[in-house]
Order: structure tokens, then C-alpha cells, then sequence
């Protein structure tokens, strides 16, 4: 095995631990990562993030992998080259290969008082931590810098309260990425939130107060003085060369690590990746192109020969809730180039398109105040204009005008520059099947990582031959949503009336459990009477999950996981009794295999006399709300997680949806009830709770995102209520929750806006609709045993109620009862293909 | 067809047991047999094995249409399967049995032979 030694664990050399890591399946090398900060890698993109609220550990971007030794808080002060190994205070690292991934530092600009305390910079979460210490019972800051880090940072220090200054040398706001204009437009918007902003005027000196103690404001080279308790240098960066310099290695002309296209220095032993490196002399200030170089090394060190393409700089952000985007030669520095621009003081617009001499091919461009039309100009650039100018430019331009853009996008142009993939890869994707924008993602990486292409996704899949269809199926031309509300404001009560009014022929098996599902939701009572009973999936017409054998299991329902010595022996006798297959489920509860259609009455029976209810394992539906132990046992507990579980699992049992819901509640941040892999997770905090929203487990698992914190149970029952109703009145059939946040425009603040700002009017509506939904329920298995009309249905042969299917039979493993099949076939599914991009 | 003269018919429940849009499941002759009636009540029979799966299901599949053709989707993995002819309409090359089938006395019989 050969040693690696990774200096930083910043985000680029957390992506490339993890690409060399998926990659090096022969486990060739063993990867000691030396990190300075204490905390283990996290996304600095989203750094500002941290003063909305989000937690250090919501923006950590560590995943846990035993072959990689992390050492935090332990710099490299040294690399020796001719002994081959990085020295830290705490030892000396061989290595066969080293890969530097230092990032930069902030540059401070030399005028005094710049160590004063009150005086920060804006890079690191312990930067953000002390801001926002210092910042309490202060009133007033200033930012040095108006580029992309200042305008955050002032943001920071808005959020904070703080009456707040930007100071910026340049003319103009964020010089780097916009014009004159822009910068105009930008100022407009900026000035709107009380920033008061300096432009054309340096800092000469940073003051301290009379008795020195603390920073008291700035002197600007224009003589002015501007008071600030708190200031935040942002003035650009530099990157982190110094250990790579003493070490002899060559520098850039303007700093940087300085490599080839392979990202390797002329030590063919040690690589430089992200801000850093200095390939072929220039550096790179954003994440992407870091990624890139990270892919590159992982690469090389396995054998491969991939090289770093170099990466264009366009942009596009939100800042101060203003969306700004520049992208290709945006200042027009190509020879003879013309300028197309557009400025609506109205809707406080400003555009710019940079062209060619002849006006054909697009070089690059600025958006201030909508970059609706960013994707599609950004991936059109070096080529021809996707439609006339001022139809890409005018606002709400993903109407016709960008359709046709996306249309005449060239096939090599990149799509997702985050993750480099063409629009090629990706309608070549979409005919390999990817239907929805989740798909491709997972099958291409694109829209992964920065989001903003994803409007480009859905416009590829619109206009590519697989016409992204809503229709449910050859039955209706409406999508799921579209029949819920045709249900729902017409009152329609049956699948008969639906389908003759709204659709065509006779239903099959995807139309009609989606209406049965629809039809559960708005309350129609017990599932399986009339004709609701035809359009159940055979696990919901016998309220049991079919296996592979043709017979049944049985899920009781343990809410929250707790349950009586007593009960828990009533479940043992029942599988004793019915020669059951027993086993305990991820959910905490327990499933009974091997039921026979007409032994599962008689299994219910017993089961309902004991005090069960139906546990719905078989239905679209709620399943449980799992729980740790909580503060009632746990010395580390700080609320009732169970209490809360069984609270919830009693409020949303029964409820029907377009797919299965899962929950948990974790009683403490250790989080062993695995809440964060749930639609809806609760994770108990000092002062309440804090709401997730949007995680599963299964083929693509993924994290729940933090929704709101600190909730009280009240609030955070209400917002479960409204989160649920939503989805179910929303969502496509068999969509999860995380899918369904994902598809909405304007994702999770859209959901936040609806459920917890009413921002749609709809939560007097979704507040009842619950409501009718606890009041109505009622146990459907009790419902059926209670009937022997209903129990009738539950027979082997009806012409021969007492025969048992005689070709189910059972072997013995591990001593209990499994099925015998004769060929026991496994069962082929569609797996998705992993795309290789590049 | 077979000749009605030989045929044997063998009388499996009340038509009304075969609800709409549903099936049951009969042993006829030591052979298990899907009856479904359709939403016109027509009825149909089939094998009840899933003849992908070896499971016998069918009866307990969703019944609807596609295109023209009546159908039932398998409760297991769903392939469809039109109620004329046995066919599979998802797997080209799969089938199930058919067996005649027909109301007399307010009787569903099956065909056993
Ligand atoms: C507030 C903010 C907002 C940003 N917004 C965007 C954005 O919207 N889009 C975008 O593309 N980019 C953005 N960036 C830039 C982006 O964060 C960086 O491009 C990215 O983090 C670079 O990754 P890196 O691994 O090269 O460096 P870093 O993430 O800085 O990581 C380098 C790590 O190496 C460590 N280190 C340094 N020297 C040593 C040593 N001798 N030994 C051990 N460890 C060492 C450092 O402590 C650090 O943890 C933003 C940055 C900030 C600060
Ligand atoms: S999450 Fe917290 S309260 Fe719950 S069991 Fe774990 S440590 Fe205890």
C-alpha cells in the first residue's frame, strides 16, 4: 500500500478524498488527511448560511469512511521533500504522493488596525462564530470590500442588526462580475436594505476607541469617517502557498501553487488542487473549477491520465436576496464586441449580452435583479445566440424564449459546469429513460451541486422526444395533482364518474390506486367498500403485504415503537399459533410472514382483541414515527422523544398519500432514531424541537433538510400537519417527499413560504383537512373482522372456502418457516445506469 | 371452440360473488383459476398462476383496459395481461391458460376440460 498525504480538508480536498476514495476499489492507497481547522471539512459556499440559522453541523460535508485518517487541528508546518514527509506538531507523515488542497487566506490590506479587536475576516465558521459574539449588544458595522464576499459578509451584519457600511475602492459594487451598469442597478438594490455603501474610496485607516480596547470605525481615503463597533475585512483572497514555497516548489506569477494540467508540480510526488493551485499560472476563486482539479488528481493517482480543461468563471448568486450573474468575457474585452443591454428601472432589470463583431456568436453577458436566463446563456457561450436578444433577456424569459434557446443549444456546450455535463449526457441520459429531473441526476451528476442548471434539466426534458407527459397514465391526461383537485372541487366520489367524466376507458393498475389513494385522502371512508375495493392494490384490498409466495404480512401498529410485555407475547402466541415467519423491522415494530389470504381475518382477530390496529405497512401511507428512548431513560435526553413519536403516529395513522411517509424522533442531536433519513424528522433541542423535512432511505438515500428549529410542539405539530396535507394535495404519484421538494420551484423557501407564511392562503384549508382526517379515522381492520361481508372476500377459493392454496409450502430456516418455492427465481429489477461524465 | 356436446362445465359460485371489476379464485379440476368479471360484466378466466412469478395470483390482480383489450396486471410485478387471449401485453413470449366461461342459473361455470 502506498501513503497519501492530503494537506487541507477543505471542500476541495474533501471531494477529492472522496472521488480518489470511490475510486481506488484495489485500496492501493492508504490517505492520511492534515487539516489546520478543527472542524472536519464543511460547504464554506455556503458559509453565510450559518447567520440564517443553519447549523455548523447542517454545512458539514464529512461522510465517514474508516480507511481515511483525519487529523484535525494539526497544520503542516513543513514538507520535506528529500525525506518525502509532511511534519506537523504532532508528527512526521510519509507519503508517496502529496496533494496539497490549502485553499486561501484573506487578504488584509496593510493599514493600521487591522489587529484591533472588533477586526474580522469572513472565511472559516470560527470567523462567523466570533462575528456573531461580538456583534451582541453592537450597533453598527462596516464591510471593507464590495465584491462577492463583502456583500455577504454585510449581509451577515445586517441579519445580526447591525446598521451597516460597505467600503469598496472600485467604482462600483462587485467589480469582478459586473459592469457599470450593473454595478448601478446592484447599488439600487443594496442601498434599498440600509447598507449604506462607499464606492470609489479606499480605507486608509481602521480606528480604535479612546481607551483602545476595541475598533471604533474607519477613516475613508475621501476623508470621511464611517463609526463601526464591528468591521469585516473582505478583500479578496490569496491563496495558500507557503508551506509549497518552503519546500522550494514554484509559485505563480500572482501566487498559487503553480502546475500543470495534470495538477502536478515539478515534483512529480506532489499536487496542488482548488484555490491553491495555480494551474498553468492562473488561480481559480470558486468551488467548481476546485472540483474539477480534485477529479483530475484522483485520476492520475489511479492510473488514469485526465487533465484539468480549465473552467470559465461565470457566476451566479443571491446576494441580499438579489440575483446577480455574469458569465464568458462579461466586461467586453474581446476585440471590436458588441453590447446588447436592456434596463427596466420598473422591474429594476439590467441585462447585458456580449457578441461578437458580427453579432453571431455570444461571448458573455451580466444579469442584475432576475437570472432566469443564466443556464442557457451561460451554456450558450462560444456559440450562436439561442434566439433573438432581447426575448433571452426580457424577465420571465423561460417562456418561449428560452425554450427555443435550449433547443439550439450545440450539443458539447456544458449544461452543469459544476460537474461538467453536456447537454449531450444529458438528453443521451433522458433516452436511456431518465423521466424526471431526479434521474438524471443520479444517473448524470447534473444539477447536483449548485442547483442553478436544473431549470435547464426540465426544459431538456420538455423539448427532448420524451415528452415529459404529465398524464398519470393512457387513462387520463392529468397529472396527479391536476386529478386531486378535480376530486377535491368537484366532489367526485367514485372511480367510475372520474374516469367517464375526465378520462378514457377502464383504469389500470397505476390510475387506479393513484385515485383510490386520492380518493382515501379526502376522506371516503373505509377503503375497501363499493367500488373503492376494485381499484385497491391487491396489498391494500387485503390490508396485507403480498410476498413472493402469494401470501401475506402482518404489520401490527407499535406506536413509536413501545409496546407491553403483554402485547409483545400476544404477537409471539399469534405466530405460533399461524406458523409465522417473525422478524423486526427497521420501523420497530414486527412483521408476521407467511399468512394465508384466509388466515389473515382470523390473525386480525386475535390481534385487534389484544388492542392492535393495522400498522398500513401495506398501504401508501404513514408507516411509523420511530423513537429513540428520549429524555424518560436517556442520560443525554432533553425531551420526550417517544411521547412526541406516539403522539404523531396516532395523529397521521391511516392517512393515505401519494406515497409511504416515514418519521422519527430523536430525543437529543446524537440522533438515534435516524430522523434525518425521514420524510419528517424531529430532533429534539434545549428549547423544542427542530423540524426536517425531505429525507429517505432506499435506492438514493439522502439527508432531511433543517426546516424550521427551536418549534414548540404546538407549532411543530401544525407544521407537520400543513407539510403532509401539502404533499399529498401536491405531489406526483409515488413521489416521495424529498422528489416532490426537489420538482418545486423555488424548493424548500417555497415551502417554508406556504406552510409556515401562508404565503398561497392555503392553510385554513390544509389545517381542516387534517383535522376531518384524525376525527374520521377509524382502524381498518377492526372495520373488516367486525363484518362477515367483508371478511368474506378474504377466501382461498370460492369454491372451496376451506382449502388452503396447495401450492403454498414452507421450509425451515434457522427454525422458522420460509417459502418453499420450487424455482426460486430472483427477481430482475430496473436498476439505474451510473453515467460516467467525463 | 370445443364441442359443447363434450365440454364439461362446472359450476364455481353465484355470478353475483364475482364483483365488478374483481376477481376470485376457483379450483377446478385441481387447477386454479382467475375468474374476473369486467366493468360490461363480461367474464373471463384464466390461470391463476403469474406465470413470471409461479405464484398463484392473478386472481388478486387490478382489473382494467388498455387500448381495446380488457386486462389484469399482476399484484406481484405488475405485468398486464389481456383477459381475451391470456397474452402478456408487457413480456413478449408470455402467457397464461384461458378457459371458456359462462352464467347459466345465475351460476358462473367454468369450462373443465
Ligand atoms: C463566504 C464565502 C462564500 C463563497 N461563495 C462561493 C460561491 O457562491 N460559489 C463558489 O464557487 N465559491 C464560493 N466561495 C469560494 C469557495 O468556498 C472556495 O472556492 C472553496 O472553499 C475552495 O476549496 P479549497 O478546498 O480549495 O479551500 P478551502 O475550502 O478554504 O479549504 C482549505 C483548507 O485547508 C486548510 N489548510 C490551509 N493550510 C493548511 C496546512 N498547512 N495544513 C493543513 N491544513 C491547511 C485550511 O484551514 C482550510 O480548511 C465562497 C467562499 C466564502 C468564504
Ligand atoms: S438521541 Fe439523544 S436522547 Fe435519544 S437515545 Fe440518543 S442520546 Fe439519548
Amino acid at each position: 500500500m502506498k501513503s497519501l498525504v492530503v494537506v487541507g480538508n477543505g471542500m476541495v480536498g474533501q471531494r477529492f478524498v472522496e472521488a480518489l476514495r470511490s475510486r481506488d476499489t484495489a485500496g492501493e492507497w492508504r490517505v492520511t488527511v492534515l487539516a489546520e481547522e478543527g472542524r472536519a471539512a464543511y460547504d464554506r459556499v455556503r458559509l453565510s448560511a450559518f447567520f440564517d440559522g443553519v447549523s455548523a453541523e447542517e454545512l458539514s460535508l464529512h461522510t465517514e469512511d474508516s480507511g481515511v485518517d483525519l487529523r484535525l487541528g494539526e497544520p503542516v508546518m513543513r514538507v520535506d521533500r528529500q525525506r518525502r514527509v509532511a511534519v506537523t506538531g504532532g508528527g512526521e507523515y510519509p507519503y508517496d504522493a502529496l496533494v496539497f488542497a490549502t485553499g486561501s487566506y484573506p487578504f488584509v490590506p496593510p493599514v493600521d488596525g487591522t489587529d484591533l479587536p472588533g477586526v474580522f475576516v469572513y472565511r472559516t465558521l470560527d470567523d462567523l462564530e466570533a462575528i456573531r459574539e461580538h456583534a451582541k449588544g453592537r450597533r453598527t458595522g462596516a464591510v471593507i470590500g464590495g465584491g462577492l464576499l463583502g456583500l455577504e459578509a454585510a449581509n451577515a451584519l445586517r441579519l445580526l442588526g447591525l446598521s451597516t457600511h460597505v467600503v469598496e475602492f472600485a467604482p462600483r459594487l462587485m467589480p469582478v462580475q459586473v459592469d457599470e451598469a450593473g454595478g448601478a442597478m446592484l447599488r439600487r438594490y443594496v442601498e434599498e436594505l440600509d447598507v449604506k455603501v462607499h464606492t470609489g474610496t479606499g480605507t486608509t485607516a481602521i480606528r480604535p476607541r479612546t481607551d483602545g480596547q476595541a475598533v471604533h470605525g474607519l477613516t475613508l481615503s475621501d476623508g470621511s469617517w464611517v463609526q463601526a463597533d464591528i468591521v469585516v475585512v473582505a478583500a479578496g483572497i490569496r491563496p495558500r502557498d507557503d508551506v509549497a514555497r518552503a519546500a522550494g516548489l514554484d509559485t505563480g506569477e500572482r501566487g498559487g501553487i503553480l502546475v500543470d494540467t495534470a495538477c502536478r508540480t515539478a515534483d512529480e510526488r506532489i499536487w496542488a488542487i482548488g484555490e491553491c493551485a495555480a494551474v498553468e499560472g492562473r488561480c481559480y476563486g470558486l468551488v467548481a473549477p476546485g472540483y474539477a482539479m480534485a477529479e483530475v488528481v484522483a485520476d492520475r493517482l489511479l492510473g488514469g491520465q485526465a487533465t484539468f480543461p480549465g473552467a470559465d468563471m461565470s457566476t451566479k448568486l443571491k446576494l441580499l436576496g438579489v440575483d446577480v450573474a455574469s458569465f464568458g468575457d462579461a466586461h467586453g474585452a474581446t476585440e471590436g464586441c458588441l453590447d446588447v443591454t436592456f434596463t427596466d428601472p420598473a422591474t429594476r432589470v439590467y441585462a447585458k449580452l456580449v457578441l461578437s463583431d458580427d453579432a453571431k456568436t455570444l461571448l458573455g453577458g451580466v444579469l442584475v435583479g432576475d437570472a432566469s436566463a443564466y443556464p442557457t446563456l451561460r451554456a450558450s457561450v462560444g456559440g450562436p445566440l439561442p434566439g433573438p436578444p432581447l426575448a433571452l433577456l426580457a424577465p420571465e424569459s423561460d417562456g418561449a424564449g428560452t425554450r427555443s434557446g435550449i433547443a439550439a443549444l450545440p450539443g458539447g456546450a456544458q449544461v452543469c459546469s459544476c460537474n461538467a455535463v453536456t447537454k449531450d449526457q444529458i438528453v443521451g441520459a433522458i433516452h436511456e429513460g431518465c423521466a424526471d429531473v431526479p434521474a438524471i441526476k443520479a444517473c448524470t451528476r447534473a444539477g447536483t451541486s449548485c442547483g442553478s442548471c436544473v431549470p435547464m434539466l426540465k426544459q431538456l426534458l420538455a423539448v427532448s422526444g420524451v415528452q415529459l407527459s404529465k398524464a398519470l397514465c393512457e387513462h387520463f391526461e392529468h397529472s396527479r395533482q391536476e386529478l386531486f383537485e378535480i376530486v377535491r372541487v368537484r366532489g367526485i366520489r367514485t372511480f367510475s364518474q372520474l374516469v367517464t367524466e375526465h378520462g378514457r376507458g377502464r383504469g389500470c393498475d397505476i390510475c387506479k390506486p393513484a385515485v383510490a389513494s386520492i380518493l382515501a385522502s379526502l376522506g371516503n371512508g373505509y377503503v375497501l367498500d363499493g367500488e373503492q375495493a376494485t381499484l385497491q392494490d391487491t396489498n391494500d384490498h387485503f390490508l396485507a403485504n403480498i410476498q413472493r409466495d402469494g401470501t401475506y404480512s402482518v404489520v401490527p401498529r407499535i406506536p413509536g415503537g413501545e409496546i407491553t410485555p403483554e402485547k409483545l407475547i400476544v404477537i409471539g402466541e399469534v405466530a405460533r399459533d399461524f406458523g409465522l415467519y417473525t422478524k423486526i423491522t427497521g420501523g420497530q415494530r414486527i412483521d408476521l410472514f407467511g399468512a394465508r389470504v384466509e388466515q389473515l381475518p382470523r390473525i386480525w382477530r386475535r390481534l385487534v382483541d389484544a388492542g392492535f390496529e393495522s400498522g398500513h405497512a401495506y398501504g401508501k401511507a404513514l408507516r411509523t414515527v420511530k423513537s429513540c428512548v428520549g429524555s424518560t431513560w436517556c442520560r443525554y435526553g432533553v425531551q420526550d422523544s417517544v411521547g412526541l413519536a406516539v403522539a404523531l403516529e396516532l395523529r397521521y395513522r391511516g392517512l393515505r398519500a401519494p406515497h409511504k411517509i416515514k418519521s422519527a424522533v430523536s430525543g437529543c442531536a446524537r440522533e438515534c432514531a435516524e430522523a434525518r433519513s425521514k420524510d419528517f424528522g424531529i430532533i429534539a433541542t434545549d428549547s423544542g424541537w427542530n423540524l426536517y423535512v425531505g429525507g429517505n432511505g432506499g435506492f438514493r438515500p439522502r439527508h432531511a433538510d433543517l426546516f424550521a428549529s427551536d418549534l414548540s410542539t404546538d407549532d411543530l405539530v401544525r407544521y407537520v400537519d400543513r407539510f403532509l396535507m401539502f404533499y399529498i394535495r401536491t405531489a406526483d404519484r409515488l413521489q416521495r417527499t424529498a422528489a416532490w421538494i426537489e420538482a418545486m420551484d423555488g424548493g424548500l423557501d417555497h415551502l417554508r413560504a406556504v406552510i409556515v407564511d401562508d404565503s398561497l392562503g392555503l392553510c385554513a384549508d390544509l389545517d381542516a383537512a387534517i383535522a376531518r382526517h384524525v376525527e374520521s379515522y377509524e382502524d381498518e381492520w377492526r372495520a373488516t373482522v367486525d363484518d362477515p361481508e367483508r371478511v368474506r372476500r378474504f377466501t382461498s377459493f370460492v369454491n372451496a372456502p376451506d382449502t388452503p392454496d396447495p401450492s403454498i409450502t414452507f421450509a425451515v430456516e434457522r427454525g422458522q418457516p420460509v417459502p418453499a418455492l420450487g424455482e426460486r427465481r430472483p427477481v430482475v429489477l430496473g436498476l439505474p445506469t451510473m453515467g460516467v461524465s467525463q | 371452440m370445443t364441442d359443447t356436446l363434450t365440454e364439461r362445465w362446472e359450476a364455481v359460485c353465484p355470478q353475483q360473488r364475482v364483483e365488478p371489476e374483481r376477481g376470485v379464485a376457483a379450483l377446478v379440476d385441481g387447477t386454479q383459476v382467475a375468474i374476473f368479471r369486467t366493468y360490461d360484466d363480461q367474464l373471463f378466466a384464466i390461470e391463476n398462476r403469474d406465470p413470471i412469478a409461479g405464484a398463484n395470483v392473478m386472481s388478486r390482480g387490478i382489473v382494467g383496459s388498455r387500448g381495446e383489450a380488457p386486462t389484469v396486471a399482476s399484484p406481484l410485478h405488475k405485468e398486464v395481461y389481456d383477459l381475451r387471449t391470456g397474452e402478456c401485453l408487457d413480456v413478449a413470449g408470455v402467457a397464461v391458460r384461458t378457459f371458456a366461461v359462462r352464467v347459466r342459473d345465475g351460476m358462473v361455470e367454468v369450462s373443465a376440460t
